[in-house]
């Protein structure tokens, strides 16, 4: 395996990886926030996949509207990091820094809804935490965690749902949770350039995942999320197969019809 | 930025920007809906008005932008720069009482009043229908035409109504 190339490649379409970061920004701050700038940006993508496909009108809306606040609060993060639609459009698979939970497939309406409620639980402890402070992302951490306080409220509500629902909505539910919890542990990975550590946010993030199934009649998977056996590697630039599927759906517009306006 | 009290001109030109509809809510002007964090005369002929989005994703924002550009235009300022603030963020106790009457008129029921953080806990209010009045209504769905609203159903007259939620 050639490890890094894709990212220190001069020659390619991945030289516009390094979209000069503003000036006189904190390079551990502008990593940080292309990490949850990617994770936004792609969970936004997942979600508008289902953009005639959901399950009822409703509910259509409904991850549409998630998905857009997911892309406001992912201009804000990749703007701080340099050009937003060049790091949107223009990277490899390789330099994106997004968790390896966001970039996983929609599946079923509740595999969707398992990784709303891991993420959105995760994003709404982190959110806060930043808000609580006073570092470059607090700004925008106190505005977009109301946002998300809705989403978690959505996916937890699905999760009671389905979870209580029929038996073949709770066989989802319950498959859904299982094959999404090896994701779980990488949220929690020490970041640099936040004024807060994410360790310190996991005790909060099971508490409240393991209240949501335990309430909805789902077992709390038992698989491994930490240890040598978890998955999740996106922080460093390591993706899962479907991932460059994704990119290239996101991307192939942009990078076939260079500065096309609407 | 310096903060200073405005001068006439700015609070004139305040007035006009305030007073462009908003692109979602033709109802509500920028002002009555909260957005407009100030205008300032950085030199003659050159303004600069701070917005604030209602969500971060929310996409009127750049039609606001170019409607407030359009507006100080039409009343002579050549020179018109919009700014984007985060902080403090807007909420939706920022709409404004005249801004909650045109709601309900339009037929959204208007957000709830959340009050200040750390005050009193508020009482839990009813979302009336703005068509009926009752106070029997019920969720159908947390988002509706836009991200700043859910969908509910009054029980009384059976009719579906867009509610701005608290934010």
């Amino acid at each position: 395996m050639t490890g890094t190339d894709t990212t220190t490649a001069p020659a390619t379409a991945g030289a516009a990886v390094t979209a000069p970061a503003p000036t006189g920004a904190d390079p551990a701050v502008t990593a940080a926030a292309l990490a949850l700038g990617d994770d936004a940006l792609v969970l936004a993508q997942r979600l508008g996949e289902w953009a005639g496909s959901a399950p009822v009108l409703e509910e259509e809306v409904a991850l549409a509207n998630i998905a857009l606040d997911l892309l406001g609060q992912a201009r804000i993060l990749l703007s701080l990091a340099g050009d937003e639609d060049e790091l949107a459009f223009l990277r490899e698979e390789r330099a994106f820094r997004n968790l390896q939970l966001v970039e996983q497939p929609n599946g079923d309406f509740a595999h969707t809804i398992a990784r709303q409620l891991y993420f959105s639980t995760y994003q709404r402890l982190l959110y806060a935490a930043l808000a609580a402070g006073d570092g470059p992302l607090a700004g925008l951490a106190a505005k977009a965690v109301k946002e998300v306080a809705y989403h978690q409220d959505h996916a937890e509500q699905w999760t009671l749902r389905l979870g209580d629902g029929t038996e073949e909505s709770r066989r989802r539910m319950q498959t859904a949770c299982d094959a999404l919890w090896r994701y779980t542990g990488e949220p929690f990975q020490p970041l640099g350039g936040l004024d807060v550590d994410p360790t310190t946010l996991e005790t909060a993030w099971l508490d409240s995942v393991t209240a949501v199934l335990t309430r909805a009649g789902l077992t709390v998977p038992a698989g491994p999320r930490t240890g040598a056996w978890r998955a999740g590697a996106g922080r460093q630039g390591l993706h899962t197969e479907s991932f460059g599927r994704m990119l290239a759906e996101m991307q192939h517009l942009h990078r076939s019809h260079p500065g096309a306006t609407w | 930025m310096v903060t200073t009290a405005p001068t006439p001109l700015e609070e004139e030109l305040a007035r006009i920007a305030g007073a462009v509809p908003d692109p979602e809510l033709p109802v509500l002007t920028l002002a009555e809906l909260g957005v407009l964090r100030g205008v300032h005369v950085l030199a003659p002929g050159r303004v600069e008005v701070a917005l604030t989005p209602t969500y971060t994703g929310c996409p009127a924002v750049e039609t606001m932008s170019t409607d407030i550009e359009h507006a100080l235009h039409a009343h002579g300022v050549p020179e018109v720069t919009v700014v984007t603030v985060l902080a403090p963020a807007w909420s939706t106790d920022d709409i404004s009482e005249e801004g909650r009457r045109k709601l309900t008129e339009f037929g959204i029921a208007p957000p709830r009043p959340q009050g200040p953080v750390g005050g009193p806990v508020a009482l839990t209010l009813a979302i009336r229908c703005p068509h009926c009045g009752s106070t029997e209504t019920e969720l159908l769905s947390r988002f509706s035409s836009t991200a700043c609203k859910a969908l509910r159903r009054c029980t009384a007259c059976r009719e579906p109504f867009d509610h701005f939620k608290e934010l």
